[in-house]
C-alpha cells in the first residue's frame, strides 16, 4: 500500500517538472514580443506637452465619397436589386400609391434631382423608400443619415454607404460643409432621401418637422416629394428588439417647390402639411384628405396633444386604420364556442 | 420645332408606304406620278407644366367666374368625364381627366363643397370596367368616390333618373342625366383628340337619353353631315347638337366647361417606326418594323389585339381651357387644327386608308366588321375641311383582315345586327326605319347596357350611321386583306392585294386614276381646296 503511494507521488512530481519545463518554454517565447516597445507600440505622452488633434474621420466627416463611384454604385444595384427588395417584401410587404405624381418629373430630360421628404418611424424607412421610389430616380439617390448613429464606427459608416448610399449629416445643428456638400450632391443630378423628423419617432408618433429639405429645396431649386409611410413603426419600431413582419403603405404625394416670397419656414409647414395630407389619405381616401386639408383638419403627424396613456392609446386606434392594423385584424378568429 | 404636315407626290423613288391592317401593318407601293401621300404635322410640343396649366385655367375661365368663386357650401357639385372612347391608345398614367379632376376637387374642398357627384358620361357607350376608371381618374379619385357610390356611370335608360330640360324649335327634347339636370353647377371635363368632340356635344350627348340622342343619330342626319370633323356649320349632327346646346344654355343647369387638346404622339418608342416617315426609317426602325410584323403575323390574333390594346400612349396635353362652353370649343378647335390640319389641293379619285386595330368603339375589344366600317367610312373617311379628299363616285380602299369576330360582351347586338339587319339592307336609312327601334327597345340588350359591360342595342346602327356620308358619297368601297363573305355582307368588295384593288377600281375611275393616301397614324385633318 506504502509503496503504491511512493510510486505515484514520484509520477506526479515528473509530471509537474515537464509542465514547468513547457511554461518556461512559452514564456520565454513569448517575452521578445512583450518586451517590444515603441515604435512596435504607441508612443506614451511626455507630460506637459499637448498633442495636435487628429482630423476627425467619423461622424459628419466621414468620407462616403467612394460609395458614388461606379464600382460602388454596381455593388449597390446588385444588393438593391436582390437583398434589399427580397428583405423589404418580405419584412415590410408595401403597396404603393401616388407614384402617377410624379410622372411630369420622370418625363423631363435630364432627370431633375428630387428631394425626397417622408416621416420616419423605422430602420426600415429607407430600404422601403429606396425600394419603391422610380428606378430612374433609384440610380442617382443618396440617403441623408443621422452623422452620430451610422457614422460613429468605420466599419457601420462604410456598409452604410455602400448599402444605402448614405451621406452623413448632424441631427441638432447641420454644419456649412453638410449642406454645401448636399447641395453640390443635388446640382450635380442626385436625388436625395432626407427625414424633416431628425430622426425616427420615440413613441410612434410623428416629431415636427426641421427645415432641412425646405432649405435645401430653396437653395437649388430642387422640388420636394413629400412621402408618407404607414406601418414601419409596428414592424420595426424604436426600442423594438427585433423586427416582426408586417404590411405597409407608401404613398407620394405631388412635388412642392418653393415659391418667390416664401421663407424657409414657412415652406416647411407647407412639406409638413404635405406629408400630413398624405398621412390622412393613407388611413382615409383621396376626397376625405382633401377636404381636411383645405379645413385645415387633416390629424396631426405628431398625434394629439395629451400626454401619457391617452397618447398611447389613441396610437393604437390610429394604427388600426393603417397597414398595420390591417394585419392584426386578419389574424383575429372567431372564439370556437363548441 | 416639330415639322408641318405635308403632301407628297410619289415618283419612282418613293419607299413603300405603311398602312395598318388591322393588328399588323403591311408595306404597299403606290403607283408613281399619280399618288400622293398626305402626312400629318409632327406632335406638337406638350406643355410643360401641365397642372400649373390646368390650374390657370380654372382660375382664368373664359366668359365665366374663377371656378372657385363658383363654388361653395351646401352646393350640388356634378362632375361629368368622357369615357374610355378616347384618347386612343389609352393615354399613359396619369391620364388628363385625373389631372383635371383632381384639381376641381381641390378647389371643391377647399369651398367646402360636400355634395360631389362624378359621372361618367357614357351615352350609349359601354359601361367602363373598374381597371379603366381606375386608368382615366386615377385611384385617389376611384377610391374616394366610387365605394360611396358618388362616382358611377350614366344610364340612359333609367326613366327616373332623366328629366327633360326643354325642347328646340324644330321639336328635338333634350333630356339628360336628372342629377347633372338638378345641380347648381356641371364641370364637364372633356378630352378633345378630334374636331368632332367637344362644345355641347359633351354634356348633350353624354349624359343624353336615347330618345334626345335619336334626334340626331340617324341615317337621314349624318347623310347630311358633310363636314363631320370640319365646319360645324356643314354638319347636320352638330347643328342638331347646338340648337339642344342652346336649350341646355337657356334652361338647364350652368355648366362649366373644361376641354384639353392632345398632341399626336400616339406610339411609344418600341413604335416609333409608326410615326416616322418612311425614308426616314433607321437600321432600327426597320428591324423593328420586321420583328414587328413578322411576329404579330406569327401570333394568334387574340394575342396581337391584346398587345396592341395593352399600349399605353406617350400623348399628352397641348392645351387646357375652362368656362363657357362655346367659348372654350372654339379655342380647343383652333387647338385641335393647329396639330392635325395640313392643306392640300384638290380631290382625288382613289382614297386609300390603313384600318387600325382599334376605334373609339372598340376599347381593350374586338374591331368587328362594323367597327371597321365606321373606322373607314365614318372616321377616317370625315377627316376632312371643305370636301372629301375624294371625288363624288370615287373609289375607297381599305385595308384590314375584317374577320367576322365579335367581343359577346361588349357588342352582343352588333352580333345580330351583322347577321339579321345587314342581309337585309345595307341603307342607313331604310335600316333606321325598318330595324332600329326593334333593336332599341329590346330588353336583353337593355339589361345588358345597364348592368353589364355592353353598348346600347341601337349602337351598332349608330356605328353604321356614322358611315353613311362616305357609304352615300362613294362609287365602290374595296377591302384589301379581308375576309371575302364577311366584305361582301358589308356591302364592299374585297380584293386580295393593293395591286388587285386598283384593278377593281379601274371599273369605275378608269385606268388612270389618282391616288391619296391618307397616313394614319397618327391623326389629321386634310384641309381640301
Amino acid at each position: 500500500m506504502s509503496e503504491r503511494r511512493t510510486t505515484s507521488v514520484a509520477q506526479l512530481r515528473k509530471v509537474a517538472k515537464v509542465g514547468d519545463a513547457a511554461s518556461a518554454a512559452v514564456q520565454s517565447a513569448l517575452r521578445p514580443a512583450r518586451n517590444l516597445g515603441f515604435p512596435y507600440r504607441k508612443p506614451s505622452k511626455p507630460k506637459g506637452v499637448v498633442l495636435p488633434v487628429e482630423p476627425n474621420t467619423l461622424g459628419a466627416d466621414f468620407d462616403t465619397a467612394w460609395a458614388r463611384k461606379a464600382p460602388a454604385k454596381m455593388v449597390r444595384t446588385v444588393l438593391t436589386a436582390g437583398a434589399l427588395r427580397a428583405m423589404v417584401k418580405a419584412l415590410a410587404n408595401p403597396e404603393v400609391e401616388g407614384l402617377d405624381r410624379l410622372a411630369d418629373l420622370l418625363e423631363q430630360d435630364p432627370l431633375p434631382a428630387v428631394i425626397f421628404a417622408p416621416n420616419h418611424h423605422s430602420h426600415v424607412d429607407t430600404p422601403l423608400i429606396i425600394a419603391t421610389v422610380p428606378e430612374e430616380f433609384r440610380k442617382q439617390l443618396v440617403v441623408a443619415a443621422a452623422a452620430d448613429y451610422f457614422f460613429d464606427k468605420k466599419l457601420k459608416g462604410n456598409l452604410a454607404a455602400l448599402a444605402l448610399n448614405a451621406f452623413p449629416i448632424e441631427r441638432e445643428v447641420t454644419t456649412r460643409k453638410s449642406s454645401d456638400e448636399l447641395r453640390r450632391l443635388i446640382d450635380t443630378g442626385w436625388s436625395l432621401v432626407i427625414y424633416p423628423e431628425g430622426g425616427r419617432s420615440p413613441d410612434g408618433w410623428g416629431q415636427e418637422f426641421k427645415g432641412g429639405a425646405a432649405y435645401l429645396s430653396a437653395r437649388t431649386g430642387a422640388p420636394v416629394v413629400p412621402v408618407f409611410i404607414d406601418g414601419t413603426g409596428s414592424i420595426y419600431g424604436k426600442g423594438m428588439k427585433r423586427p416582426k413582419p408586417g404590411r405597409t403603405k407608401v404613398v407620394f404625394g405631388a412635388p412642392l417647390y418653393p415659391v418667390d416670397d416664401e421663407n424657409t419656414r414657412r415652406f416647411n409647414a407647407r412639406i409638413e402639411a404635405a406629408v400630413t395630407a398624405l398621412g390622412d389619405e393613407a388611413l382615409t381616401d383621396f376626397w376625405t384628405s382633401r377636404q381636411r386639408a383645405a379645413n385645415g383638419t387633416n390629424p396631426k403627424l405628431t398625434g394629439p396633444e395629451h400626454n401619457g396613456w391617452r397618447r398611447q392609446w389613441a396610437l393604437a386606434e390610429q394604427r388600426k386604420l393603417g397597414k398595420a392594423g390591417q394585419r392584426r385584424r386578419q389574424n383575429r378568429r372567431w372564439p370556437d364556442l363548441g | 420645332m416639330p415639322r408641318p404636315g405635308f403632301v407628297l407626290e410619289v415618283d419612282r423613288s418613293t419607299p413603300p408606304i405603311l398602312f395598318w391592317r388591322g393588328e399588323n401593318f403591311s408595306l404597299e407601293k403606290l403607283p408613281a406620278d399619280r399618288s400622293r401621300v398626305i402626312y400629318p404635322p409632327e406632335p406638337l410640343p406638350a406643355i410643360k407644366d401641365i397642372d400649373g396649366a390646368i390650374r390657370h385655367a380654372l382660375l382664368h375661365p373664359h366668359g365665366q367666374d374663377p371656378l372657385p368663386s363658383q363654388l361653395f357650401a351646401g352646393m350640388k357639385l356634378t362632375i361629368a368625364f368622357d369615357d374610355v372612347s378616347l384618347p386612343l391608345p389609352k393615354m399613359k398614367r396619369p391620364d388628363a381627366r385625373q389631372r383635371v379632376m383632381e384639381a376641381v376637387l381641390d378647389m371643391a374642398a377647399a369651398a367646402g363643397v360636400e355634395d360631389v357627384h362624378i359621372i361618367a358620361a357614357l351615352g350609349l357607350h359601354r359601361r367602363m370596367h373598374e381597371y379603366e376608371l381606375r386608368h382615366a381618374l386615377g385611384d385617389r379619385i376611384y377610391d374616394a368616390f366610387h365605394p360611396r357610390g358618388l362616382l358611377y356611370q350614366h344610364d340612359a335608360e333609367d326613366p327616373d333618373n332623366l328629366e327633360i330640360i326643354g325642347t328646340t324649335p324644330h321639336g328635338e327634347v333634350l333630356e339628360i342625366n336628372k342629377r347633372a339636370a338638378d345641380s347648381d353647377l356641371v364641370v364637364y371635363v372633356n378630352i378633345n383628340s378630334v374636331s368632332m368632340d367637344g362644345g355641347w356635344k359633351s354634356l348633350t350627348t353624354g349624359l343624353a337619353s336615347y330618345r334626345c340622342l335619336s334626334h340626331h343619330h340617324n341615317g337621314h342626319t349624318l347623310q347630311n353631315t358633310r363636314s363631320l370633323m370640319g365646319h360645324r356649320e356643314h354638319s347636320a349632327l352638330h347643328t342638331s347638337i347646338w340648337r339642344l346646346g342652346k336649350v341646355l344654355k337657356d334652361s338647364g343647369p350652368k355648366v362649366f366647361q373644361i376641354e384639353t387638346t392632345l398632341n399626336t404622339d400616339m406610339f411609344p418608342e418600341a413604335y416609333s417606326f409608326i410615326n416616322k416617315r418612311e425614308w426616314e426609317w433607321t437600321a432600327k426602325d426597320r428591324a423593328t418594323y420586321l420583328g414587328v410584323s413578322k411576329g404579330l403575323s406569327l401570333l394568334p390574333t387574340k394575342m396581337a389585339r391584346k398587345m396592341f390594346h395593352d399600349i399605353q400612349s406617350p400623348h399628352q396635353i397641348t392645351s387646357v381651357q375652362a368656362g363657357d362652353t362655346e367659348l372654350v370649343h372654339d379655342i380647343t378647335l383652333e387647338w385641335v387644327f393647329k396639330q392635325q390640319l395640313v392643306p392640300v389641293e384638290g380631290q382625288t379619285d382613289i382614297l386609300t386608308l390603313g384600318i387600325p386595330f382599334v376605334s373609339p368603339y372598340n376599347p381593350d375589344s374586338v374591331m368587328n366588321p362594323i367597327l371597321v366600317m365606321c373606322m373607314g367610312l365614318g372616321y377616317l373617311f370625315n377627316m376632312y375641311r371643305n370636301k372629301p379628299l375624294v371625288r363624288e363616285g370615287g373609289v375607297i380602299i381599305m385595308t384590314h383582315p375584317t374577320y367576322r369576330d365579335f367581343h359577346p360582351v361588349h357588342h352582343p347586338s352588333y352580333i345580330d345586327f351583322f347577321e339579321q339587319v345587314l342581309p337585309d339592307t345595307t341603307d342607313p336609312v331604310v335600316m333606321g326605319q325598318k330595324w332600329e327601334q326593334q333593336y332599341a327597345e329590346d330588353e336583353w340588350y337593355r339589361h345588358l347596357y345597364r348592368t353589364g359591360n355592353a353598348y346600347h342595342g341601337v349602337h351598332p346602327f349608330y356605328a353604321w350611321y356614322w358611315g353613311a356620308h362616305g357609304q352615300q358619297h362613294a362609287g365602290k368601297i374595296i377591302i384589301v386583306g379581308g375576309d371575302a363573305p364577311t366584305v361582301r355582307r358589308l356591302g364592299f368588295t374585297p380584293a386580295s392585294t393593293m395591286d388587285d384593288a386598283f384593278e377593281i377600281a379601274s371599273d369605275v375611275v378608269g385606268r388612270a386614276p389618282t391616288i391619296t393616301h391618307l397616313h394614319v397614324p397618327s391623326l389629321l385633318v386634310a384641309d381640301v381646296s
